[in-house]
């Protein structure tokens, strides 16, 4: 009950957060949307519910990585980490806090980019389709939350930004978000297969039937993709243990 | 018998280069309050995390409350903390930040009553970043205290407030000692030390060097300060019986004797015009300070 009770105050009290602070907040969500609307509205005309797909998928991963990233390196550097640690709140609500910050963004971006799509890129689905593409862009952006909690604890809080864009943007890019991977050439499209972007937007392309794809590949990369960062998580999480701070 | 909050045996830890904590035997007993002081380095820290379940117990045992894991969610729920850097997100409230850590515990005190006696009301829908330090402070003891936890570990709660402040946060730590609380007070501040431990124990290198009542600590030094106007030069004060440091003030002299009388009677001897003649039997600092052979950093400002 009390862990219930815990996790509900930490996720109420991250939303506090980002509502509170909108210098972090308002770029983070400008950002993909801002680049969906130059490049998938006004730049390339005929191409609104392709680039919605892996626009969103960009904007969902970016959300995840940086609030995770970003925020568990400095809180951990800050000490507020250490006090949650050291207070009887358990790791999962921790987390859980955490986790459901990035959630919301990933919704905000995914409503706000179908909007668009639908009022300036004339994109017409069925309500099924919209709600499914909100629903794998929301599900899927946990992994991503993951691998930002990864990398959060194992890097300083002031490389954490320049290391998260040098990671965040080349996989953006190799994963076919900004050009489709059919206009790679033909070694680069063997290496988008391996990542996971690629996948989460080969998934909102098929629920939005922009492009039919196999579910089953897809689901197989993100998962174990997801069992690595865990195991990365873990390990990250046990080393603050050790560390002198 | 009520079990002591935490019983460390041949406690030791190391890090890559350092060996932080060297066999530490201790008990700290229930209903008390225990000052922890030492010098910076001397363990203290690694101390608290090791009793907090921050960090792996590397060899000995601790048991808290009677019990084996210190890791123990029933165990953490007993405990609450005030650490050194808090890093406390300072866009939520005050109201909002006791709510959130209340949360943590099965058995939350009352807000208003806990408003009251931290000297917070009126500051409930503040937002922690804009408190002032002595707020802030306050703010982090009443989350330590809004679990209504067996046991405060309060590491240095008062560095960098006025005086006023640190007055303010004593009487709020008196009134959870009062109500049964045990307390681990971790402090530069010799005075406070003086004020609120009924035990001391005093570390350096790893080690426990000592540990007494305020007074066994105080008595365990004979030592007094002796602040005198005198044109005695340097080398002439220094061949005084007992003087062991010297330092220069505004036309005279700071001295720690080990036997006062005795300096004072030479001084006088030496320099028949010396006036101002002050003399203070040891305090509980000068006692620290010579107990952790460290060189005191400034004289002049004693007494």
């Amino acid at each position: 009950m009390t862990a219930v009770n815990a996790s509900l105050h930490l996720i109420q009290a991250q939303w506090l957060n980002l509502a509170r602070t909108p210098s972090y907040t308002l770029p983070t969500l400008l950002f993909p949307i801002m680049f969906y609307g130059f490049f998938g509205l006004l730049m390339i005309p005929g191409q609104a519910l392709w680039l919605l797909c892996t626009f969103a998928t960009f904007g969902v991963m970016g959300a995840a990585l940086f609030s995770f990233g970003v925020g568990i390196a400095t809180e951990r550097a800050q000490g507020w980490l250490m006090l949650l640690r050291a207070s009887p709140a358990p790791v999962g609500a921790v987390i859980a806090g955490k986790a459901f910050g990035a959630l919301l963004f990933a919704l905000i971006i995914a409503v706000v980019m179908s909007t668009m799509a639908a009022v300036f890129g004339g994109v017409r689905l069925a309500t099924g389709q919209w709600l499914a593409l909100a629903a794998v862009l929301v599900l899927g952006s946990l992994p991503f939350c993951l691998m930002g909690l990864a990398l959060g604890l194992w890097l300083k809080p002031n490389a954490a930004p320049a290391v998260l864009n040098l990671i965040y943007l080349p996989l953006g890019f190799l994963s076919g978000l900004w050009i489709p991977t059919m206009q790679f050439p033909k070694f680069l499209q063997g290496i988008a297969e391996w990542l996971p972007p690629y996948h989460l937007a080969a998934l909102a392309l098929d629920v939005t039937g922009a492009k039919p794809a196999d579910w089953a590949p897809s689901l197989i990369h993100l998962a174990v993709f997801t069992f690595a960062f865990a195991i990365l998580t873990a390990l990250g999480w046990k080393r603050l243990d050790g560390t002198r701070g | 018998m009520i079990p002591p909050v935490a019983e460390l045996t041949g406690v030791s830890h190391r890090y890559a280069d350092v060996q932080a904590l060297d066999e530490v035997d201790l008990r700290l007993e229930a209903g008390q309050v225990t000052a922890l002081l030492g010098p910076n380095g001397a363990g203290k820290s690694t101390l608290i995390h090791l009793l907090l379940g921050l960090k792996p117990v590397q060899s000995g045992t601790i048991r808290l409350f009677g019990e084996q894991a210190p890791n123990a969610r029933t165990c953490r729920s007993r405990i609450g903390t005030m650490l050194q850097a808090s890093g406390v997100q300072d866009n939520l409230t005050v109201a909002e930040l006791l709510a959130l850590f209340g949360s943590f515990y099965p058995n939350p005190v009352d807000r208003d009553d806990l408003i009251e006696e931290a000297g917070l009301v009126g500051l409930e829908n503040r937002r922690f970043g804009h408190l002032s330090g002595g707020q802030q402070q306050r703010a982090l003891f009443a989350l330590a205290a809004v679990g209504q936890p067996d046991w405060l570990i309060l590491d240095e709660p008062t560095t960098g407030l006025d005086p006023a402040a640190r007055r303010r946060l004593w009487q709020a730590v008196q009134v959870r000692r009062d109500a049964g609380a045990s307390i681990l007070l971790c402090t530069h501040y010799m005075d406070e030390a003086q004020r609120l431990a009924d035990h001391v124990v005093v570390m350096n290198h790893g080690q426990v060097m000592h540990q007494g009542t305020p007074d066994e600590i105080r008595r365990r030094v004979p030592q007094d300060r002796i602040r005198v106007r005198s044109s005695l030069d340097e080398a002439a004060v220094r061949a005084l019986p007992a003087v062991q440091h010297a330092e220069r003030i505004e036309g005279g002299w700071a001295l720690l004797s080990s036997n006062g009388a005795d300096s004072v009677r030479a001084l006088l001897v030496a320099d028949p015009d010396a006036s101002r003649l002050e003399v203070i039997g040891a305090d509980l600092e000068t006692a620290f300070l010579s107990l952790t052979e460290t060189e005191p950093t400034s004289i002049k400002d004693a007494a």
